[in-house]
């Protein structure tokens, strides 16, 4: 019996959410309102549309032959732990069918659904979003200790990680944030490596179109060699 | 048989026949490596082309022709020998006495060669003007045999591009041949098969076989003067490689003096090369860096070709291409691939001597194809935008492993294939003029069966697709008889004497037709079918525009709804072509390709159903509308992939442009994501894909400031163009095109 879920829109090409070439869904709803989400479309849980998990999978198969050895599916957001039965049900579809699974999420949630979802779940993308709980109350919306503890749960059940983390000049983009983000993970062996995403505002057109207010339109987006010497700061 | 320059190959059959493909599976040398061995420009090579930098900047500076003989007729022979720097120069010959300088040929028909004259101030020459009085040329045939409903149809524009003013083209001669051989080795078995034919009945086809034997004797005589004069004997082998490419140039130079074909493809050289320059190299005569010198000096000659056209002709087509595509790459039969280091550097080019549309480097692609060169690819894809790919996976079991491209998309076996091209049917004109019973409201012409107006409220899919159908009947038959004039008249009064000499007597031919405007017609028809869409008529009671309600499944969206009524589109289209048999026993074939005239299509084509307003461009080839896809790059992709090659023969053309950020983070990324487009898109059984990797702001500011960017090159549909060549609306469409952008 397949399940309903419910998504935002699907890209078939991206190269930005996991390794090599991946078919990326994005989830309807979100439990956060962090103010540099590039997707606030994605926030209400009742928008988007219904799609089966059996039609999502076929639709990712007309994908196959881009994928590679290392491509696959990403379910993005909004944030996925919302529909862990409907994730769940389509991650074990695409590894019946031969397709990497990869879950980007903010790992705010975490309970058995959860937990079972993540035993079809190849690769995790996980935020941490920023390095400290002040920060994390203030601009996201809950405590440092959710994600924290969903990291935790993943080294337990050794799924390879990736750390991305936003930087947004003046909120985190010293060196001593990076220091600080490598440090938190440091632990955690089943972080393969960490990702700093230029902030970007693109998506403005996205808030002026639902007619809200984005909140960190404020921020100026980061040149290149501040992030090149922030990842620098990573490579050691 | 045996020759001393062959000294150091290994035998085969190709000793005793004429057999190129034979000599290249014995002895060629596969490469699996990376780019790591190539050489940069040397000195010499650098300064060469900084002279033929600067005579691009003045060709430009006189706008766009820099000189023309007008008291010559091209030929062989008719020019005395030209050069850039002669002492410096390693592969030498040039199609008049100066680079740059355009020779006219009026065999295709005089009255182009005498527009073409004026436009850039100049006038042909009373004696070319006396001596073509008494001459028919290619163009005065065809209009005394064309028909009423032939001129009717070329004038309101619903079959264009019809190549009956200027040289067909888009045949490849095997310009190896001369190389491998020498020219007395060809003309001795030319006479051989002339022999032979003399022992058969003569009916037409083998007295017209017979003429054109003789006359390919004869310019296979005219190559060895030509290449005399230059100091050159072509009548023996090549014994090394720099003559192995000077006489293949040489071939090649004497088709483009005695043709001015639209496409005139240089067809599959590097990996011949290849095992000289490996013999060479193993003999001590050549270093890596020397072998690199002399296909730089090849290419810098191939960027010099040149044919008077018409501003018309020019804006067009986005300047005056040439097409000269050199299929690089692909597989071997066995398995083995067919890249060697030589494919390698000829896409080296791109960076020794700049990047630039000529040569049309396209790569065949297979997903066997070794990682090294696939990634090199990728590379040379994401700096240049100069490159182009077709499936070698899908072409392989119909061509074998020797077949090359002509123009853009058109593969043929080397001389062994050839065609006979002709022009593109509109087809979203022709369903507008299906709807309003036989008129074309653009031209105000009544053309094809009459029928009623279809002024409904709401258009019926299924009886407009009756109604269309008829209208494909009609105009397929009208399409394959307006070829057929065409080639009888070129074969007749501007036959390809020399590119046929590089053919085997019995050749196989193809009569390659076209459409334009597909996706435009998808989503008309998908529009109708799963929208509300009403016809507005004007005073006269002509359907002139469309009110559409509703949303519809757009092509490019991987959405079988809509791809297969595109799909189903070219088999209708092919299968009624086939029912009117082809001039010599073509068989016909079908490109979904525009080039650049999507534009000018657009220009000529009334308001479609889909919503696309009168006048509006087409999206080029089989492209999706522009901005129409919604599920990314890859949708649209598996949306072009549905075309099926069965049904077009002639290729089917994508241009794609994705931005650097939306193929990954770091360039070791880009790379391997481009692979693996490339790879999946064409498991698709897809046929054909331009690539371009940039970002719109780089157009748009080359739009403002031309000068400040005089190399930009890219892919438009089936080639590449000097952005700058491009006329202001080319450059704006271009521009409007959808980048796939990062999100």
């Amino acid at each position: 019996m397949s399940l309903v879920g419910r998504i935002n829109s699907i890209q078939s090409l991206g190269t930005l959410d996991g390794p090599g070439i991946r078919f990326v869904v994005f989830a309807q709803g979100c439990n956060l309102r962090c103010g540099c989400c590039h997707n606030p479309d994605t926030w209400d849980v009742n928008k988007g549309e219904e799609i089966s998990s059996d039609a999502l999978v076929d639709k990712a198969l007309r994908f196959k032959s881009y994928f590679g050895s290392d491509g696959g599916i990403t379910i993005s957001g909004g944030e996925p732990l919302l529909q862990p039965e409907f994730v769940s049900d389509v991650f074990e579809l695409c590894h019946k069918n031969g397709i990497n699974t990869c879950l980007d999420t903010s790992g705010g949630i975490l309970n058995d659904r959860i937990q079972d979802m993540l035993k079809h779940t190849d690769r995790v993308l996980l935020d941490i979003k920023y390095t400290n709980d002040e920060d994390y109350r203030k601009y996201v919306g809950c405590s440092i200790d959710a994600p924290l503890k969903f990291l935790s749960y993943l080294e337990s059940a050794s799924i390879p990680i990736t750390i991305r983390q936003v930087i947004i000049p003046t909120l985190n983009d010293t060196e001593e944030n990076i220091l600080k983000l490598r440090e938190l993970v440091s632990p955690f062996k089943c972080v393969e490596k960490i990702e700093l995403l230029p902030f970007k505002k693109i998506c403005k057109v996205k808030y002026d179109n639902l007619g809200i207010e984005f909140p960190f339109e404020k921020y100026p987006t980061p040149d290149k060699s501040t992030i090149d010497k922030l990842n620098s700061l990573l490579n050691v | 048989m045996k020759h001393e320059n062959w000294n150091g190959f290994n035998a085969g059959k190709w000793q005793d026949e004429i057999n190129v493909r034979d000599f290249i599976q014995n002895n060629y040398k596969e490469y699996t490596g990376d780019e790591s061995f190539l050489a940069q420009a040397t000195p010499r090579t650098r300064d060469l082309m900084k002279k033929v930098e600067t005579l691009f900047t003045l060709e430009r500076q006189y706008g766009g022709v820099l000189d023309i003989d007008t008291t010559t007729v091209s030929s062989l022979n008719s020019y005395a020998p030209g050069y850039i720097d002669k002492s410096n120069e390693l592969i030498v010959g040039l199609q008049t006495n100066r680079p740059l300088k355009r020779g006219v040929n009026p065999f295709g028909g005089i009255r182009m060669a005498r527009q073409a004259c004026e436009a850039y101030g100049y006038k042909l020459s009373d004696k070319i003007e006396d001596e073509f009085q008494y001459r028919t040329t290619h163009n005065d045939g065809v209009f005394r045999a064309y028909t009423d409903e032939m001129r009717l149809a070329r004038k309101c524009h619903v079959i264009t591009g019809l190549p009956d003013a200027y040289g067909r083209g888009r045949i490849i001669g095997d310009y190896r041949r001369v190389a491998l051989y020498g020219v007395d080795r060809l003309i001795e078995e030319k006479k051989k098969d002339k022999a032979a034919l003399a022992k058969s009945n003569f009916n037409t086809e083998q007295i017209r076989l017979d003429e054109e034997l003789f006359q390919q004797i004869n310019f296979l005589g005219f190559m060895k003067q030509m290449a005399a004069m230059y100091g050159c004997d072509i009548s023996q082998p090549a014994k090394n490689t720099r003559e192995a490419i000077q006489w293949t140039y040489f071939a090649y130079l004497g088709a483009i003096k005695e043709q001015n074909g639209a496409a005139m493809s240089l067809g599959r050289v590097s990996t011949f090369f290849d095992i000289y320059i490996e013999r060479d190299i193993a003999n001590g005569i050549l270093t890596e860096e020397t072998a690199q010198e002399l296909i730089d000096d090849f290419v810098i000659k191939l960027r010099l070709a040149r044919h008077l056209r018409t501003p018309e002709y020019n804006e067009l087509f986005g300047g005056d291409p040439m097409w000269i595509t050199e299929a690089v790459g692909g597989m071997s039969e066995d398995g083995r691939t067919l890249v060697t280091k030589s494919s390698f550097r000829i896409l080296n080019t791109l960076y020794t001597l700049g990047s630039s549309p000529e040569p049309n480097l396209t790569v065949l692609w297979s997903t066997s194809l070794p990682s090294g060169f696939k990634k090199f690819c990728a590379k040379v894809s994401c700096d240049t935008d100069s490159i182009q790919y077709e499936n070698d996976d899908m072409m392989r079991p119909i061509y074998g492993d020797d077949y090359a491209i002509a123009c853009c998309v058109s593969a043929m076996k080397v001389g062994k294939q050839m065609q006979f091209f002709g022009a593109r049917c509109n087809l979203a004109k022709l369903l507008l003029i299906a709807l309003n019973g036989g008129y074309d409201a653009t031209s105000n012409i009544h053309i094809g069966p009459q029928m009623p107006v279809m002024n409904t409220d709401k258009l019926d899919y299924t009886k407009v697709m009756e109604r269309f159908t008829t209208y494909i009947e009609w105009m397929a038959n009208l399409y394959v008889n307006t070829m057929n004039v065409i080639h009888y008249m070129h074969d007749k009064y501007a036959y390809e004497k020399t590119q046929m000499a590089l053919h085997d007597t019995y050749v196989d031919r193809f009569m390659a037709f076209g459409i334009a405007g597909l996706s435009v017609v998808a989503d008309s028809l998908s529009a109708i079918k799963f929208a509300d869409v009403k016809p507005v008529t004007n005073e006269d009671g002509f359907i002139t525009d469309f009110e559409t309600t509703g949303d519809f499944p757009k092509y490019g969206n991987d959405d079988d709804r809509v791809d297969l009524i595109a799909k189903d589109m070219t088999h209708l289209m092919i299968t009624e072509l086939r029912k009117t048999p082809a001039y010599r026993d073509a068989i016909h074939t079908l490109s979904v390709l525009t080039i650049t005239s999507n534009v000018m299509y657009g220009k000529n084509t009334g308001a479609t159903p889909d919503g696309r307003k009168a006048s509006e461009p087409f999206a080029p080839g089989a492209n999706p509308m522009h901005n129409r896809e919604e599920n990314g790059a890859l949708a649209s992709l598996n949306s072009v992939a549905k075309i099926s090659y069965d049904d077009c023969r002639d290729g089917i053309s994508n241009t794609f442009s994705i931005t650097p950020d939306a193929l990954g983070r770091s360039e070791d990324d880009r790379l391997s994501n481009l692979v693996g487009i490339l790879d999946g898109y064409f498991s698709k059984m897809a046929h054909h894909i331009n690539i371009n990797v940039l970002n719109r702001e780089t157009l748009m500011k080359a739009y403002e400031d031309p000068e400040a960017y005089p190399n930009l090159t890219i892919r438009v549909s089936g080639y590449a163009v000097n952005f700058n060549k491009l006329s202001r609306e080319q450059q704006r469409e271009v521009i409007s095109r959808t980048f796939h952008e990062a999100m």
